[in-house]
């Protein structure tokens, strides 16, 4: 530390004060930017993360593809396998929320959070950051998937604007629970606790149309299924793709395509304001 | 910007004087029962600026609730509080680019190396890329980093991560830097490699206000010291006055046999003046109060020796900061820090 006499409070011209006449606007943005940066670097120090996080849909694809797959029937005809992956797809972005609401929980455990909200930069970055970095972490992830899918024969038979269309879909639903993740991170105590949700999140994941069609399953359990909101995705990416729909007639299956758009959409106006609430409460 | 640069010694003054005021501020809690807790209860703090303000108090007595509220961490509701001639309540946003805070866990990104962390604080302290990796470079040299730089943060000791953690609350060199607990948990290698980076910082004309559970940290670094008891401010001096009004020097005698304890704390009260003897079974040691240091030492030494009783260690002592806090607070400096943890969790169920 043989420099530490010469005035360590002090920064160079360079470093000081820089770019205060910029608007909130523009730091929200940059800010936004630099928190999502920070995340993708994690990635990109750490690439094998997002093979764990793969591990599971992967898996799942092969084992439900093949080993359940030539005893599972697809209601009104069609290839399990085809029926299966928009169902994966959907799934693997139901279960994001919980890479959000873990990553929240470790910045506010150690103290990063604090740090954030005792520095000069936008409040909304925190969570417009991560948001935006899960949202690219998200298309990573879809593509790797949708090259296995490809890989084991599943194809998408509803022209590029569908499936571009489909993609949009997951990516909103994936959008609308970076909220509950926030949201989440903040409520639960440690990492440990947060870690616990993934045995309240999958089977809410399993009662969907994920694996099995709705109208498979007793009465009131398919209800359920088919008015879980990661139903109406994988049933509307499903139609988009061209692959096996296996709908049960009732209303929100029909209208799939619809709820699609309108599940995510009031998730999101539910959530993000309750984020922004426990957000704001740090400071009470 | 740059003429407050060049005289760095000023930055700090506000109309007060003061680095940091705070004139009975009031916190409070709702706990579970729709009960009220107030946290700080009326708390005065005046801090010179250049100078190490200690912060002591025993277990949840406010210590990090003061902080918090100081650093905007937390809204506070009533009193008045000033951090670098700024209004905290008033200009939270303004405060925090004159602020530094290190919390009682480092804060550090462990998934990014020592450099990426300082740069990646730098952009969000709107430094600029360029700015904030210049910046990054200086720190990294000034904290002794260089060459753990591009190593993972994760692979750090605890003492290398708290200076990375200092360093990232000096990135804009503020004037007010806030120290929660900064050696809680380290070895003693670790606290000593925080205390000259404290010191050094303090040296460039950096204000500190220090929060600790060590008593010889406060003892240390502080020139100042405010004991903190029920969210109030209850004693506020410097640490040898502190020690002063505790009472004069302590005779210490530490017997070589157990057995004679009764006949040395008899010795020892002939001198104590009638004040109270203090005996300890498990290290043999007996103590008390004594007006005149060089008389009472003389006259316990001759009347031991005439006794014949062996004595392992015999001497004098000033007062120590331990004994401060029994004084003021009634209770010890012990079994502290847990409940300020609670109070961190109660923040976050709130």
């Amino acid at each position: 530390m043989t420099t530490l006499e010469q005035n360590p409070a002090a920064g160079t011209p360079a470093t000081t004060g820089a770019g205060r006449d910029h608007g909130l606007a523009y730091w929200a943005v940059s800010d936004c930017w630099n928190i999502t940066r920070r995340t993708l670097t994690h990635y990109q120090r750490q690439p094998s993360a997002i093979v764990w996080q793969l591990g599971f849909p992967i898996l799942s694809v092969l084992l439900y593809g093949y080993i359940f797959g030539s005893a599972m029937k697809v209601p009104g005809g069609g290839d399990y396998r085809e029926f299966l992956m928009p169902g994966m797809f959907a799934m693997t972005m139901a279960m994001g929320f919980m890479n959000t609401a873990v990553a929240v929980v470790t910045d506010a455990g150690k103290g990063v959070v604090d740090r954030f909200r005792s520095m000069p930069m936008a409040p909304s970055a925190f969570a417009s950051g991560r948001g935006a970095a899960d949202l690219v972490v998200a298309a990573a992830e879809l593509t790797i998937l949708a090259v296995t899918a490809l890989l084991i024969g599943w194809r998408a038979g509803g022209g590029v604007m569908a499936a571009l269309g489909a993609f949009g879909l997951l990516l909103l639903l994936r959008f609308s629970l970076i909220w509950v993740g926030v949201w989440l991170g903040l409520l639960v105590p440690t990492p440990e606790a947060a870690g616990g949700l993934y045995a309240v999140a999958f089977p809410l994941t399993m009662i969907s149309s994920t694996f099995v069609a709705p109208s498979l399953m007793p009465g009131w359990l398919g209800t359920v299924a088919a008015w879980n909101p990661i139903s109406s995705t994988a049933t509307a990416t499903r139609e988009l793709f061209g692959n096996p729909v296996a709908g049960g007639g009732t209303g929100v299956e029909e209208h799939a395509l619809l709820m699609a758009v309108v599940w995510p959409v009031a998730i999101t106006l539910v959530f993000l304001p309750l984020a922004v609430r426990r957000f704001r409460r740090l400071s009470r | 910007m740059s003429m407050s640069k060049s005289m760095p010694e000023t930055r700090s003054r506000s109309a007060s004087g003061y680095a940091v005021l705070a004139e009975g501020v009031v916190k409070r809690y709702r706990v579970k029962g729709g009960a009220e807790k107030r946290a700080l209860d009326g708390f005065d703090l005046a801090v010179r600026p250049g100078t190490v303000h200690g912060l002591l108090g025993p277990n949840g007595a406010g210590k990090t609730t003061a902080v918090r509220v100081l650093a905007t961490l937390l809204r506070f509701d009533g009193g008045r509080a000033e951090v670098s001639g700024l209004d905290v309540g008033r200009e939270p946003r303004r405060v925090r680019s004159r602020i530094g805070l290190t919390g009682q866990y480092a804060a550090v990104d462990e998934g990014l190396t020592g450099r990426q962390n300082l740069e990646m604080f730098g952009r969000l302290f709107h430094l600029g890329n360029r700015g904030a990796r210049l910046r990054a470079g200086e720190l990294l040299d000034r904290f002794d980093l260089v060459e753990a730089a591009d190593r993972s943060a994760k692979e750090y000791s605890g003492g290398m991560r708290r200076r990375l953690d200092l360093a990232s609350s000096m990135i804009l060199s503020p004037d007010v830097l806030f120290l929660d607990e900064p050696t809680t948990g380290l070895d003693p290698r670790g606290r000593g490699e925080v205390w000259d980076a404290v010191r050094a910082l303090v040296a460039g004309g950096t204000t500190v206000l220090l929060t600790t559970q060590y008593l010889d940290e406060a003892d240390r670094l502080a020139s100042h010291i405010t004991v903190i008891d029920r969210g109030r401010a209850i004693a506020d001096d410097t640490p040898d006055a502190l020690k002063n009004r505790v009472g004069g020097d302590r005779i210490e005698v530490v017997a070589a046999d157990g057995g004679d304890l009764a006949a040395v704390a008899k010795a020892v009260g002939r001198v104590a003046g009638g004040g109270l003897v203090l005996t300890d079974d498990t290290t043999r040691r007996v103590h008390a109060q004594v007006a005149d240091r060089v008389a009472a030492l003389t006259e316990v030494a001759r009347s031991l020796q005439d006794d014949g009783i062996a004595v392992e260690d015999i001497g004098l002592r000033r007062p120590s900061l331990d004994d401060v806090f029994l004084r003021l607070t009634g209770h010890g400096a012990d079994a502290h820090d847990l409940e300020q943890h609670q109070d961190a969790r109660e923040v976050a169920a709130a």
